[in-house]
């Protein structure tokens, strides 16, 4: 809870100053537009959050994105699939990509930096190989206009009929999906078996696995669920920059996932770590990239920015956590 | 063996290698080493033998540096010195090998034996790996280890690693080598060969001090053996007087205040049956066990004769290994945990920590833990109903915590154990498993864990109780059945539970003569 305060503070923090040095901080199209980002980014980073807190790291989200955008192309333009069929295809893929990665780790016992590293250079060669290396939108496929909708929409928008302007410019249809698909993640994590099942393991899977707990199975469905939602996130990209090129669509996500969560109090260590606070990570991420457009620093600088924001955070939580252990050491000599 | 007969011959007179006098060493709570003295000649094999606990790792581990004595001195060659450290230790040419061995397996034999001490190039500082390899050949021809030096640890078996630990100690010119049971993890043959070494190790004149629980090897080898008990000196036999009989009893010579009470509960004999039950550690032998309803079934034995690793076979946390259980007539398969703790057969590990508690959740959270779907209808947990039973719990173990949500690790250690037994006894057991049930526990805790035990045992739960602690099985069980080296060495009825019997099968003397 102390973790959460905090880095809402931090997020206020930032919010306040970006308004203080450019108050078009506020301005509706540029709250939208935040919003669809923190939609957009927050999906595949609650994937993230769950697979570091059973103290494992998936590094292949960036690929799958790349590879289900480029899928989810192909089959609605070159292969004129009807949308639902496609839509399943491109959950059901990264889902199956998922489980492999969980079997390999919980089976073999390989470790998941190398099962998702070699997932990451897999889909992402995959994924330019199928495309042909080439460019891919969605032309002239008929009937997606609702998956469009439901995917890069805005709700509630409306328009001025005077002067033909948005008076409400809508909330991005990726916030709301975030918001539902955080909603669930936050009753299967803080109160459902499995959740706790998932702090269990990561603390100690020992113990977990010494009171019948199914720690495998567990943990695979982890990486299922990250393939999932990376699913999610990829048709949700798609149909936002509509068009997808192989080879850097999706770039970095991973690690902008891993950051995001890292940032909201998850542990590398695992056990720790809370939904609430995963989604405020990523929203202090694209803050800060809207606050180097915003500040007009070069955005060459953006990588660095976020690299030391994250720095600074986790460094204070550490200090913080250093000083309580010692304060409790003391009270108790 | 003929290397025991010109033994003696290679002694000096004068002042001995070794000699520490009236060494204590308190740790909170126990008292590890009261006044305990050990002297070690030049040139002379020294066994140090008691039983689990007796204080022999204790004294070694101040003989290498690691432990600080609390009182008494160490005099080395007549001179009393201090061992600040292991470095110390080893400056003063005293080498310990340990049951588990320290060794690089990613590095090659040179490597380990020069390890930290490399001789260098004159003029870039970089390793001179000619010399490396030339200072450590003569080394391991001592040894009679035919092995090249460029041989990567991993490549060579158990045996062979021990002797590049001990081709390590010669290198820094040990005078005398601390083993301390270095043969519990080798073959026969390898053991046969290791015992010649340590022969051959007196006549170039170093000294050995040799841990084991295996008297026979200690018949073989020892110049002398030296005694332990609780923490003192128990006695002492030289060469023509050592014989198994003697040293078992000055191991056990005390009384121990250990009264039995005897328990009146119905017993159902043969209701819990166990057969066929092998672990991966002792996949050649097949354990058979019978337990009563109503009874405490002791399980006794020195550490390493696989009664754990049993144990863990038996609740299905052993993938190769597994046991044909059949348990009221019944018969229960047994695939994995989950299996086990469906049919009410818990197990409340020996590492507490490592395995039977996630210490960083609060107490409710681990009681509720392997029962956690009870509580959640819908698979939503209800942290109501999980708090009650864990309130619950508290009251009826008398769990000391400021309350449920009090994280585990606050805990001390006995408090921590009440919480594991909290998680099983809340699921109604059919047949609890403890393994080690009071190690590292206080007296008065302790005390009450036995109490919770004898109710359970009354209550028709089979109990098996895995210990080394002498004074806790002859206290606590019914019956007793010794394991040695991963077999039955013999099952002991409530008349026949001696400390002498039980040590005697332990260090598999001779099985099935006791009756």
């Amino acid at each position: 809870m102390k973790k959460i305060i905090g880095i809402l503070l931090l997020f206020i923090v930032l919010c306040a100053v970006t308004t203080a040095v450019n108050p078009r901080f506020l301005s509706q199209a540029n709250l939208t537009n935040l919003a669809n980002q923190i939609g957009m980014f927050g999906l595949f980073s609650i994937g993230a959050g769950l697979v570091i807190i059973t103290s494992g790291i998936d590094l292949s989200v960036g690929s799958m994105i790349a590879l289900t955008g480029v899928l989810l192309c192909m089959e609605l333009s070159d292969w004129h699939w009807p949308w639902p069929l496609a839509v399943l295809s491109i959950l059901l893929l990264p889902s199956i990509l998922g489980w492999i990665h969980g079997v390999l780790i919980t089976r073999t016992n390989l470790q998941p930096f190398i099962v998702t590293l070699c997932g990451l250079l897999l889909y992402r060669g995959l994924a330019r190989f199928i495309a042909k290396d080439s460019t891919k939108g969605f032309g002239d496929a008929k009937g997606i206009e609702w998956l469009r909708f439901a995917a890069s929409g805005r709700l509630f928008q409306m328009v001025d009929s005077a002067t033909g302007k948005d008076s409400f410019s809508g909330i991005p249809m990726p916030f709301v999906i975030l918001i539902v698909v955080a909603a669930i993640a936050w009753v299967a994590l803080h109160w459902s078996v499995y959740g706790r099942y998932l702090f269990a393991i990561g603390r100690n899977e020992e113990a977990a696995r010494f009171s019948g707990i199914n720690t495998r199975r567990v943990v695979t469905s982890a990486y299922v669920i990250s393939g999932l939602l990376a699913g999610v996130s990829g048709i949700v990209f798609a149909f936002y920059t509509n068009s997808v090129s192989p080879s850097t669509y999706g770039n970095f996500y991973e690690l902008y996932g891993i950051a995001a969560a890292v940032l909201g109090g998850c542990s590398l260590r695992g056990g720790e770590g809370s939904i609430l606070g995963i989604v405020i990570g990523t929203a202090i991420l694209q803050v800060l990239q809207n606050l180097v457009n915003l500040l007009g620093i070069p955005s060459s600088l953006n990588f660095a920015v976020m690299g030391a924001v994250v720095l600074v955070g986790v460094l204070a939580d550490q200090l913080l956590q250093n000083r309580a252990r010692k304060r409790l050491a003391r009270a108790r000599s | 063996m003929q290397a025991d007969e010109n033994s003696l011959s290679g002694r000096v007179t004068g002042p001995p290698l070794l000699s520490m006098r009236g060494i204590s060493k308190r740790f909170p709570g126990v008292v590890a080493l009261d006044a305990v003295t050990l002297e070690v000649g030049r040139g002379e094999v020294v066994a140090l033998c008691g039983e689990n606990g007796a204080g022999k790792s204790t004294l070694m581990k101040i003989l290498g540096g690691v432990y600080q004595p609390d009182a008494g001195e160490i005099l080395i060659d007549g001179c009393a010195i201090a061992i600040r450290n292991v470095n110390d230790a080893m400056r003063l040419g005293v080498a310990l090998i340990h049951q588990e061995l320290n060794v690089l397996d990613n590095l090659d034999v040179a490597a380990n034996v020069f390890l930290g001490r490399e001789p260098r190039h004159r003029f870039f500082g970089l390793i001179d790996q000619r010399r490396l390899h030339a200072d450590t050949a003569p080394l391991l021809r001592r040894l009679g280890l035919e092995v090249s030096t460029r041989t990567r640890l991993d490549k060579l078996s158990l045996a062979h690693q021990q002797m590049v630990e001990i081709a390590k100690a010669l290198s820094q010119n040990a005078r005398m080598i601390v083993m301390d049971e270095p043969t519990s993890s080798l073959t026969l043959q390898e053991t046969d060969r290791l015992l010649s070494l340590v022969s051959e190790l007196r006549n170039q004149g170093v000294s050995v001090v040799y841990i084991s629980h295996r008297l026979g090897e200690v018949e073989r080898v020892a110049d002398r053996v030296v005694v332990l008990r609780d923490g003192r000196n128990a006695g002492e036999l030289n060469r023509d007087q050592i014989s198994h009989e003697r040293i078992v009893r000055l191991m056990i010579g005390r009384d121990i205040q250990a009264f039995y009470a005897e328990s009146h509960a119905a017993r159902v004999p043969g209701f819990l049956q166990i057969r066929n039950a092998r672990s991966s550690r002792y996949p050649q032998h097949a354990v058979l066990l019978d337990a009563a309803q109503g009874e405490i079934l002791g399980v006794a034995g020195l550490v390493g004769a696989g009664r754990s690793e049993i144990a863990k076979a038996i609740v299905g946390l052993d993938s190769s290994g597994g046991a044909e259980i059949s348990l009221g007539g019944k018969r229960i398969d047994i695939r994995r945990p989950k299996d086990a703790i469906s049919q009410g057969i818990y197990l409340v590990p020996e590492d507490r920590r490592g395995a039977g508690l996630v210490t960083e959740m609060n107490v409710r959270e681990n009681i509720s833990l392997p029962s956690l779907r009870r509580y959640a209808p819908l698979c939503l947990i209800r942290r109501s109903k999980e708090r009650k039973t864990a309130d619950q719990q508290i009251a009826a173990l008398r769990i000391k915590t400021p309350s449920a949500e009090t994280r585990v690790v606050n805990l001390s250690g006995g408090t921590q154990q009440k919480v594991v037994l909290g998680k099983w006894l809340a699921m109604l057991p059919r047949v609890m498993i403890f393994d080690e049930p009071t190690r590292g526990i206080d007296v008065g805790s302790k005390a009450e864990i036995h109490r919770i035990m004898r109710q359970l045992a009354e209550q028709g739960t089979v109990i098996l109780m895995i210990s080394s602690d002498m004074e806790e099985i002859l206290h606590v069980s019914d019956r007793v059945v010794v394991m040695h080296e991963g077999q039955i060495a013999g099952v002991l009825d409530r008349p026949q539970c001696t400390e002498e019997n039980i040590m005697n099968l332990a260090v598999g003397k001779i099985s099935g003569t006791v009756r």
